[in-house]
């Protein structure tokens, strides 16, 4: 377990009430800084980061060590430069916490500093075991990477904030863009991973909804390999074709493959000439690095800056997070939790998150609600989620992911 | 020219305008946009109601101001980081500053100078004197400065940060900041009345135009626009012009496609114990369909028309601001940001 700060600019504090947490730690390194006559009170969000090796078959999609915890820190330096008016103060306390790690002991060490606002990039089971364990301690866990709709259902909790957009919201918003095109006809391949099942399950949800067809279903059966193989490229250019073999007519192949097994090697290797989405191809996201609209430049430029790298989706969703702390807290005029926490899931809470619409939370279950991307694998966005038309009586982010009537989420 | 019709939002075309009747005054003088997309300024003879010449620019022009003569245009260059000057004659470059990503920059009246510069990347409001293009002073904000206006009598500065949803104030003589005043989510403009008191700041997804006290930075009022049938989340209100007599402002509303006209008959300022006890008296007296997504508009000298740049249908709408009526619509390029008009 390894736990890292901020680069600290100021000494530390003293004497401070413990729930503040014990740091004063400014804007990160290479951002605008001004330094304070008195030291301001200090809010300490916390990041239980999962460090881990994953394979993409891309390899400059290979995600960073500090993937996620890179856009809560650029968060923070955008919270203090917008603290150091108020009189307020941000800093990230991360842990990082390895897959044979326990993460509720890297959030319990978090809880004994006396923080309450915590940031985790693991996945759902561990989520949901660290949303228990927070809880007597009136701790809120935000949920930037577990896409598991069963996180935002029957296992939701009230303590648990998801700036990570759901599976059923990814898949809607790809369905409703694809309904859009007049291309209802779907492929749907899967992988075997327990995720692949449920985000096919996604697929075949969006399908019923928006009128999509499923008109034959293919397994990809296989592990995850390794990325790097020479082969020439000609196992891939045989086997490829043969998986989507005879299949009815189609417009779309949409492919459910959350551990990057199969779905990267699908565009230009159908059988027939069909279009990719879902897992590759055109890809729903909470980000990309070309987003540049709604002032998402300057989000780009701002990150690249700090992190000397593109941001993904997870960033994003780590930023997304820790700007709802730092934006209701400006609002609320106080670093007291409970005071930022009963702003945040009020009515009047919106945040700008450079995807047009102000994202904000649903009160049923949690899940912070915001446009999806349409990246094209990551060269260039080729649309926004949800699509003109389709409505709903409160806000069209509302088509998107579970909503109101139909949420088996009951939080007492 | 790309033109997008909100067919399910049940948004009539910008095209189906009202023609010019002859009892209207005729227009005069030349106005300028800045388009975004296609790195151009567009020339338009108002007599002529069209686009006479296309002035090539550097990347990404936005923000502009004119010299109070109107002799001299500066452009914003944000992917160029730097300001162009150009002679509104010749069209050449007569001097440029170096500044990283402007988005708007304001000149101090009267005097055509200094210049201020809201640089949104860093965070950063600048200060140059335009003649000899060095920067005076620069003063830290927060995140993503944009909206920027300079009081009537020069003393006084007024920022929007984007991000940090604040309004800004800061002293022309010493550059101190003053007050930062928290409005609704995403601030992009702000505008001084002309008798000094009251700045007006719009927030873009708040979805409201609050108006501060410029004396005690108190807000006297926070200003909603309804439209029926159209779903609040796309008024999103950017550009702000207030008529010399205080009494009328014209808000631009972004993919709502109209500008709303807001009137304040009077100001009854007594307290600012309660936002709730109205001491400030604004109602929306009509929203005005004009061109795909209005974000910048300015008057004639006159001020008996606006004209609107609408950066989504590449157009510019012209209002006649008496008889609140859209008369007119002239071609210009790519996304057009802002729209100025010459003095004469």
């Amino acid at each position: 377990m390894i736990e890292t700060r901020l680069p600290t600019k100021e000494k530390p504090l003293t004497g401070r009430r413990a729930v503040l947490g014990a740091f004063a730690v400014t804007a990160g390194a290479g951002l605008l800084q001004q330094a304070a006559a008195a030291p301001a009170p200090t809010l300490t969000i916390g990041y239980v980061h999962w460090l881990h090796e994953v394979d993409t078959l891309s390899y400059i999609f290979q995600p960073a060590p500090n993937d996620g915890r890179a856009g809560a820190e650029v968060a923070i330096a955008d919270n203090n430069t917008t603290g150091r008016f108020l009189n307020q103060n941000f800093a990230l306390a991360a842990v990082e916490v390895r897959d044979n790690e326990d993460p509720v002991a890297a959030l319990n060490a978090l809880i004994a500093k006396g923080i309450r606002l915590v940031i985790t990039d693991r996945p759902a089971a561990d989520v949901l075991k660290m949303a228990t364990a927070a809880a007597p301690h009136g701790v809120t866990i935000f949920n930037a990477g577990a896409a598991e709709d069963s996180l935002r259902e029957e296992d939701c909790r009230g303590n648990l904030i998801h700036t990570a957009p759901s599976d059923n919201m990814l898949a809607d918003a790809l369905a409703q863009y694809l309904i859009w095109k007049r291309w209802p006809r779907w492929l749907l391949a899967y992988g075997e991973h327990p995720r692949d099942l449920r985000l096919a399950a996604a697929y075949r949800r969006a399908a019923k909804i928006f009128g999509a067809h499923i008109v034959a279903e293919r397994q990809y059966k296989g592990k995850v390999g390794s990325r790097e193989t020479d082969t020439g490229l000609i196992d891939l250019q045989e086997q490829l074709p043969v998986f989507t073999q005879n299949a009815p007519n189609y417009d779309v192949l949409v492919a459910a493959d959350d551990n990057s097994v199969f779905a990267g090697y699908l565009p230009y290797r159908t059988w027939d000439a069909r279009l990719v989405a879902g897992s590759a191809g055109l890809i729903p996201t909470s980000w990309d690095p070309n987003s540049e609209e709604w002032g998402g430049r300057q989000m780009q430029d701002r990150f690249v800056a700090y992190a000397h790298r593109f941001m993904t989706a997870l960033d994003m969703n780590a930023w997304v997070a820790a700007r709802m702390v730092g934006t209701a807290a400006s609002y609320a005029q106080s670093l007291d939790p409970d005071k930022i926490m009963a702003y945040m899931r009020g009515s009047d809470f919106q945040l700008g998150a450079y995807r047009g619409l102000s994202l904000s939370i649903r009160e049923w279950n949690g899940q912070v609600r915001q446009a999806i991307l349409l990246s094209d694998s990551g060269r260039l966005v080729v649309s926004v989620s949800p699509q003109p038309g389709f409505l709903h009586q409160r806000t069209v982010l509302d088509t998107l992911g579970t909503d109101k009537p139909e949420t088996k989420c009951k939080l007492s | 020219m790309i033109r997008r019709r909100s067919v399910l939002l049940g948004l009539p075309p910008a095209l189906l305008l009202a023609s010019a009747t002859s009892a209207e005054a005729a227009l005069s003088g030349m106005a300028y946009t800045a388009n975004e997309k296609d790195n151009t300024i567009s020339v338009i003879d108002l007599a002529a109601m069209k686009t006479v010449k296309t002035v090539p620019t550097g990347q990404r022009p936005r923000g502009m101001d004119l010299t109070s003569d109107g002799g001299r245009l500066l452009v914003c260059l944000g992917d160029s980081n730097r300001i162009d000057i150009l002679d509104t004659k010749s069209w050449k470059v007569v001097g440029s500053i170096d500044t990283p990503d402007p988005e708007y920059a304001a000149l101090r009246q009267p005097g055509n100078n200094p210049l201020y510069v809201s640089n949104e990347n860093n965070a950063l409001v600048t200060v140059w004197n335009i003649d000899t293009q060095k920067m005076l002073v620069q003063m830290p904000t927060g995140v993503e400065p944009e909206g920027m206006a300079v009081s009537p009598d020069g003393q006084l500065i007024a920022n929007t940060t984007e991000t940090t949803s604040m309004a800004q104030f800061f002293s022309y003589g010493t550059g101190k900041n003053l007050a930062n005043v928290l409005v609704p989510p995403r601030p992009r403009w702000a505008a001084f009345t002309h008798d000094g008191r009251e700045v007006w700041v719009s927030s873009e997804l708040g979805g409201t135009v609050t108006v501060i006290d410029a004396k005690t930075y108190k807000v006297l009022d926070t200003i909603h626009f309804v439209i029926e049938g159209l779903r609040s989340t796309f008024i999103q209100p950017v550009g702000i012009n207030i008529t010399r007599d205080d009494k009328r402002a014209f808000v631009c509303l972004g993919p709502a496609n109209r500008v709303a006209v807001v009137d304040v008959p009077e100001r009854k300022v007594v307290s600012y114990v309660s936002t709730s006890s109205k001491t400030f008296n604004a109602t929306v007296k009509k929203y005005l369909l004009v061109g795909q997504r209005p974000w910048h508009a300015n008057f004639t000298p006159d001020e008996k028309y606006l004209l609107t740049a609408n950066g989504l249908s590449n157009d510019v709408s012209v209002i006649d601001a008496t008889r609140l009526r859209v008369i007119d619509t002239v071609s210009v390029g790519q996304q057009p940001w802002m729209v100025l008009i010459s003095p004469s």
